[in-house]
């Protein structure tokens, strides 16, 4: 057992400060262990939002030392011997208390998305797949919806102004996600991620991808394929040409 | 169907400092500059060089200026492509009829974008440390929209990469003419096969290939393709520096074996 000096962001939307802590820490614990003693001991009003400690239900999404991470996922061992952990809530988010915030961006970003729509004529239970034409969608499916992709994404991190226009990386998965699916009947989703949530915006910077938990390739396998994918019906000449010479018809039955 | 703010943005923690992060999140944007810039400095200067970037003897073409396509070229330095374009003002050289295909494949490409706009840029110069301007509008509008002609430029690559590795395969030629194996050939094989290695894992040549399909099961070769060009994928970071150190390396060397400066070293003929 050792004692830590640890600073946490104590506060609410009318503002707040770092406060200073000093705690007991034991091998093998996670950032998330200290909060909760903290809780224990000398902040018993200090609040944060965690359900499964197993880096599973994406609730405890914070800042350890600038770096976007999940607190139960964050391991004591990481840091230096004598090094300050400064804890803050996610940056992008409008705080509630103290490392609490409000997400409810996402969860409206994520209503706007156009649900899964399989072929008019299949009735559940008769849906078939192959594994190799559904691999890359389950990638996607992975996302524990932590959303600290969407927190360090500088679109809307940096540029509140933003918001309204981007949906953010996390539903550029869900978009590919979909988009990619051998059973999905819709044939606007490029179309409704260039124009709809934004996809432009996105310079390929790749923090989204630093900081998932879960490990999703996001930028390379579902941000840029999309991209692709909007190149491939508005700017390609080779399609383009292909589209005057073939019927499209014929092009599209190719998928 | 976009989201319209129904209420002012409400307030997010109020953390006084720009970023908390205390690791050293600056040296790699630093390193990236100074890599980048470094071989800006080395095209622009070779670029007007306009001399050594041919030896006769071994048939060794120095890369920033492959192919030579204009009347102004050195003899012998123009091969299949002949030479479309006349003789060249004085201030210009053949290198820069050509340096607009393999430069615009770089600079459109996703992983240099990454860099610089991380390390140039400043958008963002590391995640959560905050992006250095004002305003962002990413690629939605001109000029970064243009960003989207990389497809294009893929293209051309391809057939910049079939160039090079025609320019390594002539450089196996000896003193006294026929066969002959000299460092100079080496690092024109080198540089070819990194520059395939870079070429062929695009994200565009990716989602070309089969990455655009939906159901692989009804292609499997163009699933074995997309497969393979994944594998590329992967390293594209790594092969877009090893090919454009070996493409300074490969031109630097025909330079000076050209100028004089060294003598190739010959390990057959
Ligand atoms: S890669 Fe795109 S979506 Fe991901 S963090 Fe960067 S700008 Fe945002
Ligand atoms: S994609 Fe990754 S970082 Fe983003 S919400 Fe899902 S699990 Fe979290
Ligand atoms: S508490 Fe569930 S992810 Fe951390
Ligand atoms: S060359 Fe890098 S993505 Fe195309």
């Amino acid at each position: 057992m050792t004692t830590r000096h640890f600073r946490v962001w104590r506060g609410d939307d009318q503002g707040g400060a770092l406060t200073d802590y000093d705690v007991e820490v034991n091998e093998g614990e996670v950032v998330l262990d200290i909060v909760h003693r903290l809780q224990a001991t000398q902040a018993p009003d200090l609040a944060v939002r965690w359900n499964c400690k197993a880096g599973k239900c994406g609730s405890c999404s914070a800042e350890i030392n600038g770096k976007p991470g999940l607190l139960c996922m964050t391991r004591m061992n990481t840091f230096g011997p004598d090094e300050t952990v400064t804890v803050t809530p996610v940056r992008t988010f409008p705080v509630m208390r103290d490392l609490v915030t409000d997400v409810s961006f996402n969860y409206e970003k994520a209503r706007e998305i156009p649900a899964f729509a399989p072929p008019a004529d299949l009735k559940p239970g008769e849906y078939r797949m192959q594994q190799v034409d559904v691999e890359r969608s389950q990638e996607f499916r992975k996302c524990i919806e932590c959303f600290l992709c969407q927190n360090t994404c500088h679109v809307i991190r940096d540029h509140e102004e933003n918001k309204a226009a981007f949906a953010g990386p996390r539903f550029f998965i869900r978009a590919a996600e979909l988009d990619m699916h051998p059973l999905d009947a819709r044939d606007d989703r490029k179309e409704f991620a260039q124009e709809e949530q934004g996809l432009g915006f996105c310079n390929i910077t790749k923090c989204c991808t630093e900081v998932c938990p879960e490990h999703i390739k996001i930028t390379d396998n579902a941000i840029i394929p999309m991209k692709e994918r909007v190149v491939d019906r508005k700017y390609d000449p080779l399609t383009w040409l292909g589209r005057k010479i073939f019927r499209r018809d014929q092009l599209e039955s190719q998928k | 169907m976009t989201t319209t703010a129904t209420t002012p943005p409400r307030p997010r923690a109020a953390i006084a400092e720009r970023t908390l992060r205390t690791d050293r999140w600056w040296l790699a944007p630093l390193l990236t500059f100074l890599g980048l810039a470094g071989f800006l400095v080395y095209a622009t200067v070779r670029i007007f060089v306009n001399d050594n970037y041919w030896v006769e003897e071994f048939h060794y073409l120095a890369p920033f200026y492959s192919p030579c396509l204009s009347e102004s070229c050195a003899p012998g330095s123009s091969h299949f492509l002949g030479q479309p374009f006349p003789q060249l003002p004085s201030w210009m050289s053949p290198a820069m009829l050509v340096l607009a295909l393999p430069g615009g494949f770089r600079a459109t490409c996703y992983y240099y974008r990454k860099s610089y706009y991380r390390s140039f840029w400043l958008s963002p110069p590391a995640c959560a440390v905050p992006d250095g301007h004002k305003k962002y509008t990413g690629e939605t509008r001109f000029p970064l929209l243009i960003q989207n002609v990389h497809r294009y430029f893929f293209y051309a690559a391809v057939l910049v990469g079939l160039v090079l590795t025609y320019d390594a395969v002539i450089s196996f030629h000896g003193k006294e003419g026929g066969f002959g194996i000299g460092l100079g050939s080496l690092i024109l094989v080198v540089n070819a096969v990194l520059i395939w290695g870079y070429t062929l894992g695009c994200h565009s040549c990716r989602n070309i290939v089969g990455g655009r399909l939906t159901h692989f099961s009804k292609h499997p070769i163009r699933y074995w393709m997309w497969t393979q060009v994944g594998k590329l994928n992967k390293r594209h970071q790594l092969f877009a520096w090893l090919s454009m150190f070996s493409v300074v390396i490969a031109d630097a060397y025909v330079w000076m074996v050209a100028s004089g400066a060294i003598n190739d070293l010959r390990i057959f003929n």
